[in-house]
């Protein structure tokens, strides 16, 4: 091929999408915004009616979890589903928002909705403590790094059993609100709601932002990125402060909707493995995977451990779900699922357009 | 844009392995200059050296004048030095349109542009929004080139551009690093293709235990007896020298 066909090959390809001019897909993937916005407006409908249709405490209580799940997956995606560097450790942040606001409260005597004002210290307790935890765990590599943001879990657990300002093993209780028992979990639900949804949108402008590519670099070669001036420490702690800042400040808000902060519940192990696997489900760092893994895996796995009251069966049917996923589609649902369903659209396009060239 | 390049006296050991001793090398502004030895004669390890992933034990590496020894990766590609690798090395999960974005300093209107001129210009551009993890071995290599290319480096190291690559593609790398080099921009070769070297390059060095042991013109560097006993009379090997 000589290089004015090549050119004009390129020109071709470069006009093709519906005979528009214009450069390709940003993100690779085919641009269907039409449907992906009703999708998402869709979405976001059934979850704002959700407590009308349903507004029994008990769905109102897993509509909440979900949304809670679904920020914190997200936050989480937006660091480790982006850069690649898998953090069981976001506990840590969480845990650090629920004591913030729990110490917060008590100590500053604050009752009734005034607690709330305490969600922004929260976040930048969460973030604030992401910065020496990144400084030390950023320098090394995917594998370590994963071990040691375990360290710091563990760590941070400890010090919640055994200091005194967190209350040591019985923890600290919150101020009781005074709303009535029908609507309570309502303000906690819409705030969660709104939490989850910033959470993704602010995830989707990171997945295309140029902050967002350089993550994605760092994730497929962190030493290429450097060589090409990409700031990687600076690029992945952004992040990872971020991240943090969010998650801390759905500790806050979960912390004062359960009433209470222990140590195990605050900094749960369950919840670092929970993140990790909702973003593998749906698929690591897409923007719409962890939504997907929250709203799919947070609801089965409360209602699994109240269908069966043994814990066991549960967490059994769970792991055989996410096993299933994972053997059937590795890379987890959204991306196999649009592969599929591009590789069905382009054999169905051949067929009805017998002179297309194939693909080399 | 065009900038000398020059080491003096590097040195590197890995271990008990002296992988450059004294290792002296002009490269001159608006050259292309060929690096050719045996495997293992310190060829990429120089590169590591210049391109701030390895730093030397002794000497130092000027570019255009500047002393930039020891400076890392990241300040190296800012003050105009791009390279490629011998393994080939792009980002695979992204798409070949945002390969060339990561290096663009630019915005992002202005990076699409010099984006997808560059991918005309290495011949992928049909390609664009794909994943670049799908192309092929030879197409890699034009896409490394082009990221280098996005932020219009002075200077240019290549190693092994046309190792693995077919020769209708080889000749298309040629013509474009000639188009490249016409504009100005000089570069530094590492390559065992011997007739690529010699059709393309100004001037050719050779390295032999880690220092330059004759550099010249093509033609004569071909002949020189200690090149035939160091290198072109030497078996050839399937080892590949240290990345």
């Amino acid at each position: 091929m000589t290089p004015s066909a090549v050119r004009q090959g390129a020109d071709r390809a470069v006009r093709s999408r519906r005979g528009r001019p214009g450069w390709p897909g940003w993100s690779g993937l085919p641009a269907r915004p039409l449907v992906i916005a009703a999708g998402v407006l869709a979405v976001v409908a059934a979850a704002v009616l959700f407590p009308v249709a349903f507004p029994s405490p008990v769905a109102t209580t897993y509509g909440f979890d979900t949304l809670i799940f679904v920020a914190c997956a997200s936050a989480w995606n937006l660091f480790s589903g982006y850069s690649g560097y898998l953090s069981l450790g976001h506990a840590v942040f969480f845990g650090s928002g629920v004591y913030a606001v729990a110490v917060g409260a008590q100590d500053w005597h604050l009752t009734g909705t005034a607690v709330f004002g305490l969600l922004p210290l929260a976040a930048a307790v969460g973030g604030g403590i992401a910065i020496p935890l990144g400084l030390v765990a950023l320098r090394v590599r995917r594998h370590t790094f994963v071990v040691i943001t375990i360290a710091f879990f563990f760590i941070f657990q400890l010090m919640a059993f055994n200091f005194a300002f967190t209350g040591g093993t019985s923890g600290l209780v919150a101020p009781i609100l005074n709303w009535s028992g029908a609507t309570y979990n309502n303000p906690f639900y819409y705030a969660a709601l709104l939490l989850a949804a910033v959470t993704v949108a602010v995830s989707w402008l990171i997945r295309r932002s140029r902050f967002g590519l350089h993550l994605r670099a760092i994730r497929d070669d962190e030493d290429r990125a450097r060589g090409l001036g990409v700031p990687a420490l600076r690029v992945k702690l952004a992040a990872f402060v971020l991240s943090g800042a969010i998650t801390g400040l759905a500790g806050g808000l979960w912390y004062y909707f359960i009433g209470a902060a222990a140590p195990q519940s605050a900094f749960d192990a369950l919840f670092d493995l929970s993140l990790a696997l909702m973003a593998f489900f749906g698929g690591l760092g897409t923007v719409a995977g962890p939504v997907l893994g929250a709203l799919v895996l947070e609801p089965s796995q409360q209602w699994l451990t109240a269908r069966f009251t043994s814990n066991y069966l549960s967490e059994i049917l769970l792991g055989a779900l996410f096993l299933v996923v994972i053997i059937f589609m590795p890379r987890g649902v959204l991306p196999t699922a649009s592969e599929r369903l591009a590789r069905w659209r382009a054999a169905w396009r051949r067929r009805g357009d017998p002179g297309a060239e194939p693909r080399p | 844009m065009t900038a000398e390049l020059r080491t003096e006296g590097v040195a590197k050991a890995f271990g008990g392995v002296q992988a450059l001793d004294g290792c002296t090398l002009t490269v001159p502004a608006g050259s292309i200059t060929g690096l050719i030895g045996p495997n293992g004669s310190g060829k990429t390890t120089l590169f590591n050296v210049v391109t701030g992933y390895e730093r030397p034990d002794a000497g130092q590496v000027y570019l255009g004048g500047q002393r930039i020894t020891g400076a890392s990766a990241q300040r190296v590609f800012a003050l105009g030095l791009g390279r490629t690798f011998q393994l080939t090395r792009i980002f695979p999960r992204l798409t070949l349109v945002e390969n060339l974005l990561v290096a663009t300093g630019r915005s992002k209107a202005a990076g699409l542009t010099r984006a997808r001129e560059l991918l005309e210009f290495t011949g992928i551009a049909q390609h664009a929004s794909e994943l670049a993890g799908t192309l092929s071995y030879g197409q890699r290599k034009l896409l490394e080139l082009a990221t280098v290319l996005a932020a219009e480096p002075a200077v240019i190291l290549l190693d092994e551009p046309a190792g693995g690559v077919n020769p209708t593609l080889i000749q298309h790398l040629a013509a474009r690093i000639r188009d490249l080099n016409s504009q100005g921009t000089t570069f530094l070769i590492v390559e065992h293709n011997m007739e690529f070297v010699l059709g393309l390059c100004h001037q050719v060095a050779v390295l032999d235990y880690g220092t330059v042991v004759v550099a010249g013109p093509p033609e004569q560097v071909a002949s020189d007896p200690r090149v035939l006993d160091a290198y072109l009379g030497a078996a050839p090997g399937e080892e590949q020298d240290g990345e």
